[in-house]
């Protein structure tokens, strides 16, 4: 609790401290990514489902308040609305993708997922009439705080990623300490056992890809509100594959974890490499890094699983699980898992 | 009247009929046993009762109403708890989590509820807490709280499932195999558990191989062969029956 404080206080001060609108930018950013990653950490951490188009949700918020807060079709709801309305709608998508495949499992789920992550931006790239087709939706509304308009600094909208993070900590850290938190537990550990608990999988589940899909909702307004632009290039599967690379370093499962995962990548992304870049430059190395984030992320996750599979911060769980032999007998693991079935 | 009925239950995979035409009753508050060479059916009556599969014919009442076709976590939800032949906990959940997880059909908080941790939802997950440690205690389980379900010895993980199943405060108990893989010490404990839980007035229905265990704690048994269940009746009765030396040892030459 007392280190949780003490993180938030050094976020608050963080900017303040360099003052470089360029940092400050960059902050904004990857605060939003660690809504992501607190948001598909309860889908993928918690609940043990691999979702690998979570980028989907995150257009469909990104795309509700640009719709509803821009030129478009001349609709002006206040961003503070659109924030529940966005999350909402989020929600809801996560409950229409999850309701027929939440039958499948494993391998099966994560390619339905893979697929959806596909076809949301490829439609918001179609529907011209709607969506602005590749040119997205510009000049989006700015947040109005008590007549302050946000502007074009990022300070304040980093701030308002700041609050909206503190509040998904809390909703993931409330969720998990209960009867939900169990019951998705459960669910991932084994789900026939689980519903012999009483427990109704399927909208255990369904609870699981909605309140995951709302936080990318939240995401989704203060990224667009702060670019004042959406376009369909920004939803690929390159950024559900982050996000899931994020949770994979930081920890699966583990909040503190989960966050710092999503800060190391963001700040390899778009500080140390283009940093670097420069620095090759300087002395004549004509090598674009920033061109090879993908390698880069694959070398990282597979030194991650080699060396570190926890992930940097992991849970007490995930710890367990992956250095099972230390504190298990040998004998006692042919008992467990040599048991005829 | 019977807690659980069965008629005419009939439940067949492709061309293979696994029960046929299957008929007993038990009635509340016995400890019966269901005994059977193996591959005769008597999982998978275990796994008609707790809603895996619907029956292909026939009914299943418990408690006064059908619950044949009906989904495996509302069967549960009406009292009908159960432990797997394979021990079937959540590996990486402490074992008080596991007890915990029990209890969630008795549970009242909602999304809302887990979402604000509000008064209401703080003192239900304290009752909770206490209950589980309560079961635990009753299952000799005291002092492993926060292990993780996968890290106990064989034996406790058998006692830890049972505590689950108890955690839904089920009027029907279904254990299958509960002796498996345990020594005689084990043995004389697990049949003064199953006693104590009956005690508490939960119904007791077992598939077991151990005909001592079987002889000792049950007030009836039902033989099963075939999917057909071939004699029923007390254990001296079916110990007597022909059909059953001959289901168990072959026809005599």
């Amino acid at each position: 609790m007392r280190k949780a404080a003490a993180s938030f206080v050094a976020a608050i001060v963080l900017p303040l401290v360099f003052r470089n609108d360029g940092f400050t930018n960059f902050l904004a950013d990857a605060g939003a990514f660690v809504l992501l990653a607190l948001g598909l950490n309860i889908v993928v951490g918690f609940a043990g489902l691999l979702d690998l188009g979570y980028a989907a949700f995150f257009a469909i918020g990104s795309y509700a308040f640009a719709m509803l807060a821009s030129p478009q079709f001349g609709i002006h709801i206040p961003f503070w609305v659109l924030l529940f309305v966005a999350s909402g709608i989020a929600a809801l998508f996560g409950i229409i993708l999850g309701a027929p495949t939440l039958r499948l499992r494993g391998d099966y789920l994560a390619i339905v997922t893979l697929g959806f992550g596909e076809i949301v931006p490829q439609t918001f790239l179609n529907l011209s009439d709607w969506t602005g087709g590749p040119n997205g939706i510009g000049s989006l509304d700015q947040p109005v705080f008590f007549g302050l308009k946000f502007g074009f600094n990022a300070l304040p909208y980093y701030y308002l990623i700041l609050a909206l993070i503190a509040v998904a900590i809390l909703i993931a850290t409330n969720l998990r300490e209960s009867r939900l938190g169990r019951a998705w537990m459960a669910i991932r550990e084994d789900e026939l056992a689980a519903a012999h608990m009483g427990i109704n999988t399927t909208t255990t589940k369904l609870a699981a890809f909605a309140i995951g899909a709302s936080f990318s909702g939240l995401a989704g307004c203060a990224y667009a509100s702060k670019l004042q632009l959406v376009s369909p290039d920004q939803f690929g599967f390159n950024v559900s594959v982050a996000v899931l690379s994020m949770l994979v370093l930081g920890g699966m499962g583990n909040i503190p974890g989960v966050i710092v995962g999503s800060l190391v990548i963001s700040s390899l992304d778009r500080l140390i490499l283009p940093q670097l870049t420069n620095l090759l430059h300087a002395i004549h190395v004509q090598v674009d890094l920033t061109n090879s984030r993908f390698l880069i992320y694959g070398v990282i996750l597979v030194l991650t699983m080699l060396f570190r599979p926890e992930g940097l911060i992991p849970s007490r769980q995930r710890k367990a699980e992956l250095h099972a032999d230390a504190d298990v007998t040998s004998a006692e693991q042919t008992l467990y898992t040599g048991a005829p079935s | 009247m019977a807690l659980l009925q069965l008629s005419g239950v009939t439940q067949k995979f492709g061309g293979l009929t696994a029960v046929a035409d299957l008929t007993f009753a038990i009635e509340p508050g016995t400890i019966v046993a269901m005994i059977g060479p193996n591959g005769a059916g008597k999982s998978t009556v275990f796994n008609l009762i707790t809603g895996i599969y619907a029956p292909t014919a026939g009914t299943i009442a418990f408690d006064g109403r059908s619950i044949a076709g009906m989904s495996t976590s509302r069967i549960a939800a009406a009292g009908v708890a159960r432990t797997f032949q394979n021990i079937r906990l959540f590996a990486f959940m402490s074992a008080l989590d596991n007890v915990m997880t029990g209890e969630h059909a008795r549970m009242k908080s909602s999304l809302l509820d887990s979402l604000l941790h509000t008064p209401a939802q703080r003192a239900e997950e304290r009752r909770v807490r206490e209950r589980a440690r309560e079961l635990l205690h009753v299952v000799g389980l005291d002092g492993v709280e926060q292990q993780y379900a996968r890290n106990l010895a064989y034996g406790l993980q058998r006692r830890l499932e049972i505590a689950r199943a108890l955690a839904s405060e089920p009027k029907l108990l279904l254990l299958d195999e509960p002796a498996a893989g345990m020594n005689p010490k084990e043995k004389t404990d697990l049949i003064d558990l199953i006693r104590r839980i009956r005690d508490r007035g939960v119904t007791v229905f077992l598939i077991e191989h151990d005909m001592r265990l079987v002889n000792q704690i049950s007030e009836r048994v039902t033989v099963l062969d075939h999917g057909e269940k071939i004699a029923e009746g007390t254990p001296d009765e079916v110990r007597r029956d022909p059909k059953v030396i001959e289901a168990y040892l072959g026809v005599p030459s």
